[in-house]
Formats: structure tokens, C-alpha cells, sequence
């Protein structure tokens, strides 16, 4: 398999799916002419000319509002938000709009849109551009919620999206993009939605995790292998279809989780992860389970600080060993 | 029935001293001689504050910085305008603004260094934080007017934003209710002709900027935006009509982004080196500079002495800012909120005492 980066996996998968499909069309702001503020809009301009890829105004509302419309027009929009900071600016548009119009109409219309939004921390871009907002999106009935860690999930896990016939928002990490991995070079490569999948078998300790988060907890499982713990990583690649036999199964093994977000802790989506596995292996458990999040603090500008403030490998180790410690 | 016109739109522009240096005697604003010489002082380290940050982001001593390069005469002009009550809303390209509004250079500094305590204004300055989110600060400049309204406090307030802001919900949602309510602000928006890679003309449809402003029942005019003059004789009236009760003002400063949109971005990639050096023909120091030698107020001398002065401000700033100890892990939480929750205590206690950040 041919390895690639992050960002070139997502370049060719809006590539592919628009040469297959010519209702397919995407615009934002600096998306055409400059190819995206993080280059993933790359050629697209250039292959598919003005009509199918656009430079809009900066007005991030109208942006998903037009998506709405034109996807209901029989379209197959894909909007990009410059960063998922400024899905707030949207949030009308995307909760109650996007999320509803299927089921006002009675099923009559269908959205078949993606929102592709860059988040994260960690680029030093201080408290309004450095959110991680997943919870937000995954809290609201009507979307899916999709966050790949790998160039492959990225490559399929879109084309999936793309093809769907419910409104996406693809949530991408700015710290991913150069990110390289092997990714299988069938063009009818597709990850499906909603299904977790299990990055690394281990018998101790079960981490769940997604986007950059898994990554993190790749390394950490690595590390904690060297001194004999062996941990099972769940990556769940879509926060919404939810898959949660996945790692409910994998929590009944081990006995024992950690689940890892990288947004604030309070109301984060740890908490309902954890919720779903004492519902669903309170029995099995041999220690509470822990979290790793983000501090609940505004992101802060300083590179010192931010780095405070963001879950690193060292916690998700240090967590690992907590669970450890507890004996049911 | 006979078709009417029962509205019809005009949209003035003002323009005072031309590239040359020759200015319309008629519409100069009555500025002692000492104060022009202070105008162009305030340009000059606008500038040399601008090189300085553009090197200091090469070497990796600040991160990405927005240059005001080209726009130093509609940044400087209207600042000058500002009397000391007023309230000011910047935008993130304003540094002009600032440093002819007296803040601090080295906090400017420390602030493009990745370090928020530089935006903790000092007091006496009405200068609200360094608005990144384009247009979203026109809503708090509306409501910042409507207290001081309330309050019966004689100034007005003067919010600055780029032309890709016109295209925001914010911008329009402002301005309507500024008008409505007959407010004491001063729009000021810095059309430098791009907004990243979108230019002007795909921002919108309408020939100018100024006009929008018609739409809400206030006036808007168009001046040239590299004429200090006409920038601070256009904001002087606005800002005194505001400060009478006339209500609300619109002012497109017709300028140019000559540098690229921040130190991230290659302008190269997208516009033409030809567009842009019609611009620098068009400086708004160099014109300054003219006039001023014109009439027998500067000297060759009097230029190096400028700069000088200016370079050595900078560089003691840089000093300044570089030698600020780096900030605590207390204060991630110290602005959080006025009082921290119990699980934010407990977070604070855990990073600050153990490195950790897992505390429930
Ligand atoms: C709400 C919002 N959308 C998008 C951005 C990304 N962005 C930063 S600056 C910019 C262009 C702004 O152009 P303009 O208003 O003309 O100001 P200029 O940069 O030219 O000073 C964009 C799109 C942002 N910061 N905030
Ligand atoms: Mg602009």
C-alpha cells in the first residue's frame, strides 16, 4: 500500500468522489484560488473549474445555509469551514436547520451534505482558533460526526460521507495534516460510518480514543508495552453513529478503560463514554474508569501554557497506571 | 402611474493630499506644524515597529504576524482623531492604531510572541483586546456606544475592520442597529483590497464599500486610505458628530495590504507583482514626507533622525518584551472567571503542583 499524508489521503478522496459524481461541489472561504487555508482544496480548482469549486465571502452562516439549500436543490455540497471555530458562527444554520429539515419534512427531503471543519489544539493559535468542539456536534440528533486519525480513515471515512445521505460534519485535526500512513489504493475504497475499529490488541487495559487523541494513545500503548502492560486502543473514528459494542466488548476483556477527549472535561464526551461502559460492563469492570481530557480553561496563547492545557501521551500513561491501581 | 426615483445614492470621496505631496490647501485639517511632524513621526514608527516584527517572526522570536505595511496613513490618521474618552475596537491589523494611541510597544510585542498578558491594557488607554474573528467585535462597539449613551458619557466609539468583514452576518446586524438606535460610533473599515486570497470585487458586488452604509440610514464616504489627511480630517468630523449626537458614521479607507495577509501567507500565489507595485507608489509615508519638505518643515537630517528614534524605540521594546518571564501555570486559571468552579480549583492544584492534568 502506498503511504501518504493526511491531507493528500483527503485531497484525493474529494478528487475521486467528484470525478464520480458530478453533483458533487464544495466551496468556503479561500477554498479555490489558495486551495484551502491548509492546502486540502489542492488542484480542485484548476480540475473543476469555478462553477463546481468556489471562493465565497466571508460569511460562515450563509456558507452551511447555502449548502442546506443547494443539497436539497439536489446537490451533494461539501462546505468548508476555514476551522471548526467558526461553526460557531453557524451553529444556526448547522443545529437548527441542518439537523432538522429531514425530519420537519417528514422524511420528504434528504441532506446530503458534508461540513469539513479543521479543529484541535496545539498550533498555538490561542483561545478562539484552538477549539476542539466535537461534543457540541455529536450532542445534536440529526448529523453524523465523523474524526479520523489515520490517512486511511481520512481517504474512506470521506468517500463514505460524501456518498451519504445524511449531513456529515467532518471534523479534521490541524496537527494530523502532515501525518503520513499506508492507504489501500482501490478507488472504491470506503470506511463505513459508525464503526469503531480496534488500532491495537491488548488484554490490560482498554483505551478509547479518536482523532489526534488516538495517536497519542497509539504512542502511550506502545511506551506502557516496554514495561509489560498491554493496552487495546479503540479508535472510534465516527462520535456519531456512536459504536459502542466496539469498545464495550473490548472494556469486558480488559476490565478496565481510559477514555481520552481532547475538549474540555466538563460535559466533555468522556463523561457519556464512560456512562455507556458501566452500562454496558459494570459487571466486567475491575477499576473506574478514567479520563483524560483537556484543562477547562480557555485555550491559552503561550506555547508553555497551551501545552498545560492539551492531553498528552504522558497522561494517557500515567491514567493507564491509575487503572491499574484500582481492585474491584 | 408614472415610475418615480424616490431615492437616489450618492457616495462622496475624499482625497486631500496627492502621491506627490501636493495637498488641497482648501480641505487641509487645521493641524499645527509641530502636530504634522508628530503625525509623520507616528508613521515612521508604525513602520519601523512593522519591519522589526516581520524579521522577528523569521527568526522564530514571534509568531505569525499580520503587516500593516501600506496602511499606516488611514491607521495613524483616524487614531489621531480619537479623543482621549473615546472607545476603540480594534480588529487584528491595527498595530498603527495602537502604537499612535500610546500603547505600549513592548506589550504589542509580547503579544505577537504568543503571550496574552500583552493584551492587558494599560490604564487610561479604551483599547479593547485584539479582535482575531473577523467582524465579530462591530456588535460589542455598537453596545459599547449604546452604554455610553445610557450613561450620558460625552465620546464616541470607533471600531476598525477590514473589507472581507463587510461580508459578515455581524457587520450588517451592527450597523443596522447602530442606525436604528442613532448611535455615537464610528465605523472604520480598511479596504486594503484583499481578505486572504479573495479580492474586493468577489468580497461583493457593490462598487464600493462606503455605500453599504446607506442601506442602514448613515452615511458612508469613501477616502483615500494612504492620505493622512483626508483619513483624519473624514474621522475628526465623524467622531465629533458622533460625540454630538448625529449618530453613527461609515469610513472606507481605500488602502492596500501591500505585504502578504500574515507572515503564513504568499500573496505571490494569488495577485500580481505588478498590482502591487502601482500600490507603493502610491506610500503614505512618502507622501507625508513631500508635503512636509514642500513647505520647509523636514530635512534630509530630520529623516534619519526619525528613523533613528524610531528604530531605537523598537529595539529597546524588543528588549523589553523578550526579557518578560514567562507565564504560570496559575495563570491559565487566574482569567478564567471571576471565581473558579471546584473542579477548576482542583485542575489548577493537580498541573501546578504535580504536571498532571487529570483531576476530576
Ligand atoms: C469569523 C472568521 N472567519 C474567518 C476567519 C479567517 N480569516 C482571518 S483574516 C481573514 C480575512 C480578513 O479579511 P479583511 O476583513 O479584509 O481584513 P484584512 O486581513 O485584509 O485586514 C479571514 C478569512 C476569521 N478569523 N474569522
Ligand atoms: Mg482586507
Amino acid at each position: 500500500m502506498p503511504e501518504m499524508t493526511y491531507r493528500d489521503a483527503l485531497n484525493l478522496a474529494l478528487k475521486e468522489e467528484m470525478r464520480r459524481d458530478p453533483t458533487v461541489v464544495t466551496w468556503g472561504e479561500d477554498v479555490a484560488l489558495y486551495e484551502g487555508s491548509f492546502k486540502v482544496t489542492r488542484g480542485l480548482l484548476a480540475e473543476f473549474g469555478e462553477e463546481r469549486v468556489k471562493d465565497t465571502p466571508i460569511s460562515e452562516n450563509t456558507i452551511i445555509g447555502v449548502a442546506i439549500g443547494a443539497a436539497m436543490g439536489g446537490l451533494r455540497p461539501i462546505a468548508e469551514l476555514m476551522t471548526v471555530n467558526f461553526a460557531l458562527l453557524a451553529m444556526d444554520q448547522l443545529i437548527n436547520h441542518m439537523t432538522k429539515i429531514r425530519y420537519m419534512f417528514g422524511g420528504q427531503v434528504n441532506l446530503p451534505m458534508v461540513v469539513r471543519a479543521p479543529g484541535g489544539g496545539g498550533s498555538q493559535l490561542a483561545a478562539q482558533h484552538s477549539q476542539s468542539l466535537e461534543t457540541f456536534f455529536m450532542h445534536a440528533p440529526g448529523m453524523h460526526v465523523l474524526v479520523p486519525a489515520t490517512p486511511a480513515d481520512a481517504r474512506g471515512l470521506l468517500k463514505s460521507a460524501i456518498r451519504d445521505n445524511n449531513p456529515v460534519m467532518f471534523l479534521e485535526h490541524e496537527l494530523l495534516y502532515n501525518s503520513k500512513g499506508e492507504v489501500p489504493e482501490d478507488p472504491e475504497f470506503t470506511v463505513p460510518l459508525g464503526k469503531a475499529e480496534v488500532k491495537r490488541e491488548g488484554k490490560d487495559v482498554t483505551i478509547v480514543a479518536y482523532s489526534r487523541m488516538t495517536v497519542l494513545a497509539l504512542a502511550a500503548a506502545d511506551t506502557l508495552a516496554k514495561e509489560g502492560i498491554f493496552c487495546e486502543v479503540v479508535d472510534l473514528r465516527s462520535l456519531a453513529p456512536l459504536d459502542t459494542e466496539t469498545f464495550v466488548v473490548s472494556a469486558r476483556k480488559t476490565g478496565r478503560a481510559v477514555v481520552v477527549e481532547e475538549c474540555w472535561r466538563t460535559a466533555g464526551l468522556g463523561g457519556h463514554l464512560a456512562s455507556l461502559i458501566y452500562e454496558g460492563c459494570f459487571d466486567s469492570l475491575r477499576a473506574p474508569v478514567r479520563r483524560v481530557s483537556g484543562l477547562d480553561v480557555p485555550m491559552p496563547y503561550s506555547r508553555k501554557l497551551e501545552r498545560l492545557c492539551i492531553p498528552q501521551e504522558e497522561d494517557i500513561v500515567a491514567a493507564v497506571k491509575e487503572t491499574l491501581k484500582a481492585q474491584y | 402611474m408614472p415610475v418615480n426615483v424616490i431615492e437616489s445614492l450618492t457616495v462622496k470621496r475624499l482625497e486631500i493630499l496627492d502621491p506627490q505631496g501636493n495637498a488641497d490647501e482648501g480641505l487641509l485639517p487645521p493641524l499645527p506644524e509641530e502636530e504634522i511632524m508628530r503625525m509623520y513621526e507616528l508613521l515612521v514608527l508604525s513602520r519601523a515597529f512593522d519591519e522589526r516584527a516581520l524579521s522577528l517572526q523569521r527568526e522564530g522570536r514571534i509568531g505569525t504576524y499580520p503587516s500593516i505595511l501600506g496602511q499606516e496613513a488611514s491607521q495613524v490618521g483616524s487614531a489621531l482623531a480619537i479623543a482621549r474618552g473615546d472607545r476603540v475596537f480594534p480588529s487584528f491589523r491595527e498595530t498603527g492604531v495602537q502604537i499612535a494611541l500610546g500603547y505600549p510597544i513592548h506589550l504589542l510585542l509580547q503579544y505577537w510572541g504568543g503571550d496574552e498578558r500583552g493584551l492587558r491594557t494599560p490604564d487610561g488607554l479604551n483599547i479593547f483586546p485584539i479582535c482575531v474573528s473577523v467582524g465579530t467585535h462591530l456588535p460589542h462597539a455598537v453596545g459599547a456606544a449604546l452604554a455610553a449613551r445610557i450613561r450620558r458619557e460625552q465620546c464616541a466609539v470607533i471600531a476598525y475592520f477590514g473589507d472581507g468583514a463587510t461580508s459578515k452576518g455581524d457587520f450588517h446586524e451592527g450597523f443596522n442597529m447602530a442606525g436604528v438606535f442613532g448611535l455615537p460610533v464610528v465605523f472604520i473599515c480598511q479596504n486594503n483590497q484583499w481578505a486572504i486570497s479573495v479580492p474586493v470585487e468577489r468580497q461583493t458586488a457593490a462598487g464600493t464599500l462606503a455605500r453599504k452604509a446607506w442601506a442602514y440610514g448613515f452615511e458612508g464616504v469613501q477616502v483615500d486610505g494612504n492620505d493622512v489627511f483626508a483619513v483624519y480630517r473624514a474621522t475628526s468630523e465623524a467622531l465629533a458628530k458622533a460625540r454630538q449626537g448625529g449618530g453613527p458614521t461609515f469610513i472606507e479607507c481605500h488602502t492596500y495590504r501591500v505585504a502578504d495577509h500574515t507572515t503564513a501567507d504568499d500573496a505571490s500565489r494569488y495577485r500580481s507583482a505588478a498590482e502591487v507595485a502601482e500600490w507603493r507608489k502610491r506610500d503614505p509615508l512618502l507622501r507625508l514626507r513631500l508635503f512636509m519638505e514642500r513647505k520647509g518643515l523636514w530635512t534630509e537630517e530630520d529623516e534619519k533622525n526619525a528613523w533613528q528614534r524610531a528604530r531605537t524605540t523598537v529595539d529597546d521594546a524588543v528588549k523589553e518584551a523578550e526579557s518578560a518571564p514567562p507565564p504560570e501555570p496559575e495563570e491559565l486559571f487566574q482569567y478564567a472567571r471571576a471565581t473558579l468552579s471546584p473542579r477548576q480549583q482542583r485542575q489548577l492544584k493537580e498541573i501546578a503542583e504535580r504536571g498532571v492534568r487529570n483531576a476530576e
